[in-house]
């Protein structure tokens, strides 16, 4: 399905979501693309729980609660967004730009505002030489169909909320063994005592170990050695399901053509536009001299950024700078 | 200014100023050594994982819950892990030695 909008923000963290503000003071529409299923970047992945103390005006909030006010805050303005997809390629096309993502999303937009943070969250893969042989075959980082796994041995490797959940789901319909370096989790407290009811009742199994090889053929799995206490083991398994958190890494966005320094955008500080004209890059992915890393930084680049939109979007149209406390007009677009 | 030991992946080892009141990480990445310490030293990465190797291990203090979380994230984790943005460099760790964790 091909949409069309005025921009296209590359990243839904505290950043990509204050711009959809900014541009839609100054009427211009805003799509959101994100590799997660929800947006928060950072604040909501990293530290939904953890207070910040330096967001103007909030002595204390943490990453969620953040979040939830910029998504209330810039519900006015109704912005689109495509989550679970990468933003995978661009192209210029006649008036602007054409985005693709990797779910075959295609977005049709003048300009591009890259909000991207440390770069797309991706599981954090355990460092095991051959392991791509097995992905998406054996090896999964997130489970899309269950069915597979029916009465098949299954390998869950974790001490977290998607480990100790996928352990008591499939636990129903396979074989399934739970292996993590201790017996303390760092899962929601129900899921873990839930967890070690069903290990009492026989119905999973725990084990303390470390993954150490892999072995199989026609990229499926056979058998994993693990390691305890400097002791190797090894298990027969069907599936191995890793679950070690989620890192950045820049992704695709280093093939665009434009400049980076050190995976970061370089841009000026007077619309934050990047070597490409009519693409933007806001927030913790891009640098300038004396660039902070601070939500506040990024929302003072959104403000200054979505006026130069505006200036590409309705060349012809002189943008009158106005506040929100006193101007009639912005009242209306905010739904007052 | 104190003195620390880091040996790099390359089995190199390199002694490092420590200033007090800095962290590990943050000694062993600004001397240039590669150590990734993506989210800066808010124990929200695991990429500053290293192994003590010394004596000096028993003069830490504890790891807390934060870093047990996080040290589940990492890989190859030992009885001597820590993560370095969460030890602070004090007079008493003079002459502590670390070995960079594979990446
Ligand atoms: C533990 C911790 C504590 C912190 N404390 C503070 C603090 O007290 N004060 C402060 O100001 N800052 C703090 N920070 C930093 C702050 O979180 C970041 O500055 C902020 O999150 C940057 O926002 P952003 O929108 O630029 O990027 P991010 O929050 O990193 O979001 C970027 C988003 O873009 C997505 N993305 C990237 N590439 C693509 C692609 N190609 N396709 C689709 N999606 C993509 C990513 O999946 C991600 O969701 C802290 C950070 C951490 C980790
Ligand atoms: S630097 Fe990220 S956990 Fe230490």
């Amino acid at each position: 399905m091909t949409h069309k909008t005025d921009v296209v923000i590359i990243g839904s963290g505290p950043v990509g979501l204050f711009a959809v503000f900014e541009l839609g003071l100054l009427n211009l529409k805003a799509h959101l693309i994100d590799n997660l299923d929800r947006v928060g970047g950072q604040c909501a992945e990293l530290y939904p729980e953890k207070p910040i103390y330096d967001i103007p005006a909030y002595p204390k909030i943490t990453g969620q609660e953040l979040t939830d006010k910029l998504i209330s805050q810039i519900k006015p303005f109704e912005p689109t967004f495509h989550l679970n997809q990468q933003a995978d390629s661009i192209e210029k096309v006649d008036d602007g730009w054409k985005i693709v993502t990797s779910e075959g999303t295609t977005i049709n937009a003048r300009c591009i505002v890259i909000a991207a943070g440390a770069g797309s969250f991706v599981p954090r893969k355990p460092p095991i030489d051959n392991i791509a042989e097995f992905e998406g075959t054996s090896v999964f980082y997130a489970v899309r169909n269950k069915e597979l796994f029916k009465n098949k041995k299954i390998l869950i490797v974790g001490g977290g909320d998607s480990a100790l959940d996928w352990t008591n789901d499939l636990a129903t319909i396979a074989d399934v063994t739970l292996m993590h370096r201790r017996k303390e989790f760092r899962a929601a407290p129900d899921s873990v005592n839930k967890m070690l009811n069903l290990e009492k009742e026989g119905k999973i199994k725990f084990l303390h170990g470390q993954l150490k090889s892999l072995s199989g053929n026609n990229k499926m799995i056979n058998e994993i050695k693990y390691s305890h206490e400097e002791k190797e083991y090894s298990i027969g398994v069907d599936y191995l399901l890793p679950f070690f958190g989620l890192k950045m890494e820049l992704g695709p966005i280093a093939n665009w053509g434009i400049n980076l320094n050190e995976n970061l955008i370089k841009v000026d500080t007077e619309k934050f536009e990047t070597s490409e004209p009519s693409i933007f890059a806001i927030g913790d992915i891009n640098t300038y001299p004396g660039k902070l890393k601070l939500i506040l930084s990024g929302f003072h680049e959104s403000a200054l950024m979505a006026q130069k939109c505006f200036a590409y979007c309705y060349p012809d149209k002189k943008n009158v700078f106005r506040y929100t406390t006193s101007s009639k007009d912005l009242h209306k677009k905010l739904g007052l | 200014m104190g003195k620390i030991k880091v040996t790099d992946r390359e089995g190199k080892l390199h002694e490092l100023e420590a200033d007090v009141g800095s962290t590990i990480m943050e000694i062993i990445r600004d001397a240039g050594l590669d150590i990734e310490a993506a989210c800066g030293g808010c124990c929200a990465c695991a990429t500053c994982h290293v192994y003590v190797t010394n004596d000096k291990i028993n003069e830490l203090e504890p790891i807390d819950d934060d870093e047990e979380s996080m040290l589940d994230q990492a890989f190859h984790v030992n009885n001597n892990s820590r993560l370095s943005c969460q030890i602070e460099y004090k007079e008493n760790l003079e002459n502590i030695e670390l070995t960079l964790a594979p990446e």
